[in-house]
């Protein structure tokens, strides 16, 4: 039966939008404390990298309020922290500090502000040693967090030798802090026999139970996780939580009492990781015509001290290092290099937009070389359908669909004529020139750890005709629960309204993976669909026997159940099945077809299909002091047949503004100590209102439903749109190119800020003299 | 008149007067710890990302009430003596029908994660109270949202919700009750210099009038003045520092006075940003450009001129151009008044001319003469709501072509505001030619090593700095140019 359209393929509202606009959405910190609580803060190093020689905490104890101070020596031996289990991450550090900001006590207090004034006290001496901070500091030494990964597909280093033209270069993208706008938090309550409840702002439940019970040395059973909403994640809850969580749990454990963790946003930005920045070396040669014959790349990556998610994020790196484009032959090789910095973590496209640096800059050298128009390059350059369609990891590109993408927004956003006009004026006007550049996007849609590509739901149908609905997703922000509500409605043939989507929770579905690589709505979506598909066929068989008919004439619509000739309200029809004994309630499974890697060999099918989308922007560049405005950007994105307009749209327009502020205005900047100066709003710039375009305007490709048999032929759409941003990027450069006649490439890198514009403006004028 | 010992406003429209006022409580933490008001929220605790703003609606000396977004995370809680303070919870109807704001926001899938949600609604509510600006346009609202930080959205549908209210006509409940509002902050009017504490170990003082903060700063010679607190507010919450005793101007009425002579205005040092800049606009359309882009809506309506020149920071916007202008600044000790040109009051880093107990009163600005060229050029990582990492000003008297005297000033080149004697030097007497503008860009870098930090390094300071030298001179030579991003001038045919 196919599902209604009364619940998806619509633009329903957000399910908390009334209760976000009216202040009655709790985050974590909302809820009322239990009595006692008590409120934690982190003591945090001093150095980048030394010993500590000596800790004096009797300040820190003796603070009026102060309950309790944790330090490495009162860890269970042996605990780890790393979500990989790489086993190189203790909950705090103990005889030695590897960042600036690195946790080295925690303060438990009867108020916050008690706990953060303590948490100042400590006297603390340490002995330096050498430490490294960024991509060039630490690659002589070129110790790595995790193995690096190698993709290789046809001969490299030959069609390089023998390509027409070879350019060589180095292009840099800088990292970004996420800046959800709720700080981390956890909550511990303890409970009987051991157990205890954690409610941890978090992406992934799962993991926050896991590293709970390890900290405490408990089985995962005593350990319940929820999570009702957060306040903004974008990766950055993904792993970022657990300490917060497992020091809550821990205070919780030893005082018997509740336990607050929200760290202030400064201490936030300090100690929690952020997207990691690359350098890369690159080899690209080609032909006449503008085509790629060879590509070599090596993706140096700073990772920060610990592992985390640095293995998957720079592999991610390198599948992204072709975005839309065909390369015959590539070697791509991940450096993920330890640095005495925060462990970098998970952020939206993890990875994938630091290889999406390399694609571009490279189009855009290949056009300046030839004297072609950067478009017409990318335009040769993309994958083909039948031909020429194979990655550099060996994955067969089966639903392309770029060049209708780019050739219906060139057209739209009338490209050719524009940008003719754009230099014209530039030829007039000696301090602002304008840019214009339309990029593409190929995204791969499933986790590289095959495991995690796996959820569950649990539907429950009450006598009333109401339906709760759990899912392992987290909701964030990005619609995920309006999505999933959607579509168990619609099995039903009811309306939204009839579903409740309840607090993400370890105790009603296990197991589950962290929301995350934009698989939210197509895992949990089929989970949910798989639960409420086995309650309908129970209810259809139900019907078909109590009024003997054929099981495919009932019919669940608007509302109603029709069978025989007869119209029911659902609740009516609910009601007599539950008289009737049958079963309301159901849980269900989905694991995503078709997918498999083998890292070693750097070669299977990792994505389950792509994400495709392509934008096209204009900037206003001034170059006298290398400031700049978006003038205009028109997009066009793929999400197969959306189940929800407005919230894909949400997801496209927001991802896009976030990848802008990635990079343009968002520097993240480290002292000669090893100190992050941007730790705060004051100093760390995300785009605000006004640096929105002028002019905004995105569109979804039409008739275009997803050729994977995906939930109802939807597109994940979390990660993908963070990608168009690079036509900014690239529209900067192209206005920047004019101060030297458009013959040069002006290599301009990431975050271009105004300095970072200006720079690249007075290089380009010294190398065209 | 004896100090009152209380703190007297309206929380939506229940009055509440509280005995015990802990000096540096934020509204914030009142709010959220003290009434259980969850739904503003803590994003930065600096006044930087608006999800903690509320609106304060004092009397306004036109009659009626004003309404103004403010950050509740750094004002401190006696701020709120006299005022309506009304959050998020208060605008939804009794029967919880939505305000039209958050309708707006809403229909317009205005929210995703809801976090800054309630800040956004807050700030849009403060509009529809002020009036949005005639022909609201793109501008007019990021203006508006400037203090607001979104992550989620992207802010277009925000901006959509925006135009949609600019073009409604909106009553709701706040106009019904506005008579009974107005009553009840005129009950409370009652003149008296305030002095509040928790446990009489630390003090807030709120004098009434200048006189009564003149004589508090006698007895009191090291206490921190705060005003719009856009600055001690930090203090607060980052420092965790408890400056003892508070003094606010905010009570003193006479503080808060703009004057308007034939050849001057002296703002008082309790006029707000927001106050001043329909009055600097109108004068000096550079300075109100740089206006408007300090902090934000909600930061303006706190923050004061006379505090952006007393605190003596080398980035502050104002500075600067009030130097370029020569502007004085007149100081009071008791009653022992001076004035001095303001550039003599940034002796060094975190030093200034101000004798212990002294405080600035207001500062007089000269308004613009025949042939005088008046130029500010704020220049920071990202347009709206950032400190500066370079602020110029330049005003130059040009007779028949020639400049008679250039007065050139920068902030974030220095541990100071200051000019450069050298540049200007290098333009006076010399004709409107680019040479002379060239010898001044050199000669900055006599005058100015500035520093390298997280805003900009030192060498695209001084680069940036000389060129706003070539900016003036482009502008003031070249009429058909386009200088400024933010004209519409040069992107005319952008197709937008």
């Amino acid at each position: 039966m196919p599902a209604s359209d009364l619940a998806v393929h619509r633009s329903t509202i957000h399910e908390s939008a009334a209760r976000h606009v009216t202040g009655t959405a709790p985050y974590i910190d909302d809820l009322p404390e239990l009595p006692g609580t008590l409120h934690i803060a982190f003591g945090l190093a001093q150095r980048a990298h030394a010993r500590i020689v000596a800790m004096d905490l009797s300040a820190v104890r003796d603070f009026p309020g102060v309950v309790l101070v944790l330090t490495g020596a009162d860890m269970p031996p042996d605990v780890d922290i790393s979500p990989v289990h790489a086993h190189d991450e203790p909950i705090l550090a103990t005889d030695v500090v590897e960042f600036h900001g690195h946790p080295i006590f925690a303060v438990a207090a009867a108020t916050r502000d008690a706990a953060r004034r303590a948490a100042r006290l400590a006297k603390v001496t340490y002995e330096d040693m050498d430490a490294h901070i960024d991509i060039e500091a630490a690659r002589p030494k070129g110790r790595t967090v995790v193995t690096p990964m190698t993709l290789n597909r046809g001969d490299a280093p030959a069609a390089l030798s023998t390509a027409p033209h070879v350019i060589a270069g180095r292009c840099a993208v800088g990292g970004q802090e996420h800046f959800y706008l709720e700080s981390q938090i956890a909550m511990a309550i303890p409970g009987e026999g051991g157990e205890i409840k954690v409610l941890s702002s978090t992406q992934h439940p799962t993991e926050i139970q896991h590293m709970v019970a390890e900290a405490l040395g408990v089985a995962l059973h005593l350990v319940t996780v929820e999570m009702r909403r957060m306040g903004g994640g974008f990766g950055g809850k993904e792993t970022s939580g657990n300490v917060f969580a497992c020091i809550a749990a821990l205070v919780a454990r030893k005082t018997g009492r509740p336990a607050k963790f929200r760290p202030d946003r400064d201490d936030d930005m300090i100690v929690t990781g952020k997207r990691h920045d690359f350098v890369i070396d690159y080899r690209v040669g080609f032909d006449d015509d503008g085509m790629v014959l060879g590509i070599e790349g090596t993706f140096a990556a700073r990772c920060g001290w610990s592992a985390d998610l640095s293995g998957p994020i720079t592999d991610r790196a390198l599948f992204h290092a072709d975005n839309a484009y065909y390369y015959p032959a590539a070697r791509f090789v991940s450096l993920p290099l330890k640095t005495n910095t925060v462990s970098n973590c998970a952020f939206r496209g993890f990875g994938g937009p630091q290889g999406v640096v390399l694609a571009e800059r490279v189009m855009d050298e290949i056009a300046y070389a030839l004297g072609l128009d950067p478009l017409e390059v990318r335009l040769r350059n993309l994958y083909g359908t039948d031909t020429r369609n194979v990655t550099p990891y060996h994955q067969t590109v089966e639903d392309n669909v770029a060049p209708r993408l780019m050739t219906e927004l060139a057209d739209k956003a009338d490209y050719a004529a524009r940008k003719a006009r754009i230099r014209e004026a530039n030829a007039k006007s000696p301090v602002i020139r304008r840019g214009i550049a339309l990029t593409p996007v190929k995204f791969g849609i499933s986790f590289t750890a095959t495991q995690y590509n796996q959820a569950g739901a649990l539907v429950h149908v009450y006598t009333d005709g109401s339906i709760m609905l759990n899912h392992g997703g987290t909701e964030m922000g990005q619609g995920l629960h309006v999505k999933v509500g959607q579509v168990v409605a619609a099995e039903f043939g009811l309306d939204i309204g009839a579903v409740r989507i309840t607090a993400t929770d370890t105790s009603k579905v296990p197991n589950t993976s962290a929301t995350a690589a934009s698989s939210g709505s197509d895992l949990n979506g089929m989970a949910a669909q798989a639960a409420a598909r086995q309650i309908r066929e129970r209810l259809t068989a139900f019907a078909a026997e109590r009024w003997q008919v054929a099981a495919d004439s009932v019919k669940f619509e608007n509302g109603t159940v029709t069978v025989g000739g007869e119209t029911l309200s659902f609740a009516d029809f609910v009601k007599r099945a539950y008289n009737a004994r049958v079963q309301l309630s159901a849980s269900g499974f989905y694991k995503t077809p078709k997918i498999h890697w083998d890292r070693a060999a750097g070669r299977g099918r990792p994505f389950y299909y792509y994400a495709y989308g392509a934008a096209c922007a204009e900037v206003a560049v001034d170059t006298l002091t290398g400031e700049y405005r978006v003038l205009r950007v028109d997009i066009l994105h793929d999400v197969g047949k959306s189940l929800n307009p407005a919230i894909d749209i949400g997801q496209i327009e927001g991802g896009f503004v976030q990848g802008m502020g990635w990079l343009t205005t968002e520097e993240l900047w480290w002292d000669g100590q090893g100190r992050l100066r941007t730790h705060a709003p004051s100093t760390y710039k995300i785009p605000a209102c006004g640096d929105r375009p002028l002019h905004f305007e995105v569109a979804l490709l039409e008739n275009q439903a997803n050729v994977e048999e995906t939930i109802h032929r939807s597109k994940a759409v979390g990660e993908p749109p963070f990608m168009l941003a690079f036509s900014v990027l690239h529209a900067m450069s192209d206005a920047i190119a004019s101060v030297a006649d458009y013959r040069l490439c002006p290599r301009l890198d990431a975050p271009a800020t105004p300095e970072r514009v200006l720079n690249t403006i007075e290089a380009l004028r010294a190398r065209a003299k | 008149m004896a100090a009152r010992n209380c703190l007297k406003f309206l929380l939506g429209h229940e009055a509440r007067t509280l005995d015990a006022v802990d000096p540096t409580a934020t509204v914030l933490d009142y709010l959220r710890l003290e009434e259980r008001r969850t739904g503003t929220k803590e994003g930065c605790a600096e006044g930087d990302c608006g999800a903690c703003t509320v609106v304060v609606a004092r009397p306004s000396p036109e009659g009626g009430l004003r309404y103004q977004a403010v950050n509740a995370c750094i004002q401190p809680l006696g701020t709120l003596d006299g005022a309506q303070l009304i959050t998020v919870e208060d605008l939804a109807a009794a029967d919880g029908t939505l305000h039209p704001v958050q309708q707006a926001m809403v229909d317009c899938h205005g929210s995703q994660c809801g976090f800054c949600t309630p800040g956004f609604v807050m700030s849009l509510f403060a509009m529809t109270k002020e009036g949005f600006p005639p022909e609201t346009d793109d501008q007019a609202i990021d203006e508006i949202l400037a203090g607001n930080l979104c992550r989620c959205t992207g802010y277009a549908p925000i901006a959509r919700a925006a135009h949609g209210l600019a073009a409604m006509e909106i009553t709701d409940g706040f106009d019904a009750r506005r008579e009974e509002t107005q009553a009840a902050l005129a009950a409370m009017d009652d003149g008296a210099d305030v002095s509040l504490t928790e446990d009489e170990t630390r003090w807030f003082h709120a004098p009434a009038s200048a006189d009564g903060l003149a004589e508090l700063m006698l007895q009191y010679p090291d206490a921190t003045i705060v005003a719009g607190a856009t600055d001690v507010g930090l203090w607060l919450t980052k420092h965790l520092m408890r400056p003892d005793p508070l003094i606010w101007l905010g009570r003193a009425r006479d503080l808060a006075t703009i004057e308007e002579t034939t050849t001057d205005i002296t703002i008082g040092a309790g006029v707000t940003y927001s106050d001043a800049l329909a009055h600097l606009s109108w004068t000096w359309p550079d300075f109100g450009a740089v206006v408007r882009r300090i902090g934000s809506t909600q930061i303006r309506n706190a923050g004061t001129i006379g505090g952006n020149v007393a605190n003596g920071s080398p980035i502050g916007d104002t500075p600067p151009m009030l130097i370029a202008l020569g502007a004085r600044l007149h100081l009071r000790q008791g009653r022992i008044r001076r004035v001095i040109p303001i550039e003599d009051f940034f002796i060094d880093y975190g030093k200034q001319d101000r004798a212990p107990g002294e405080f600035v009163e207001a500062v007089t600005i000269p308004r613009p003469a025949p042939g005088q060229i008046f130029k500010a050029y704020k220049l920071s990582k990202r347009f709206d709501q950032d400190i500066s990492a370079v602020m110029g000003a330049f005003s130059l008297f040009v007779d028949e072509g020639r400049i008679v005297t250039a007065r050139v000033a920068f902030g974030g080149m220095a541990g100071t505001p200051k000019r450069s004697p050298s540049a200007e030097a290098a333009l006076t007497g010399h004709t409107l030619e680019k040479s002379a503008f060239e010898t001044a860009m050199r000669a900055l870098a006599i005058d100015f090593k500035p520093l390298t930090d997280m805003r900009a390094s030192a060498a695209y300071r001084l680069k940036a700095a000389q060129n706003m030298l070539m900016r003036v001179f482009i502008e003031v030579t070249d009429e058909d140019a386009a200088t400024r991003l933010w004209d519409k001038r040069g992107i005319d045919d952008a197709g937008l």
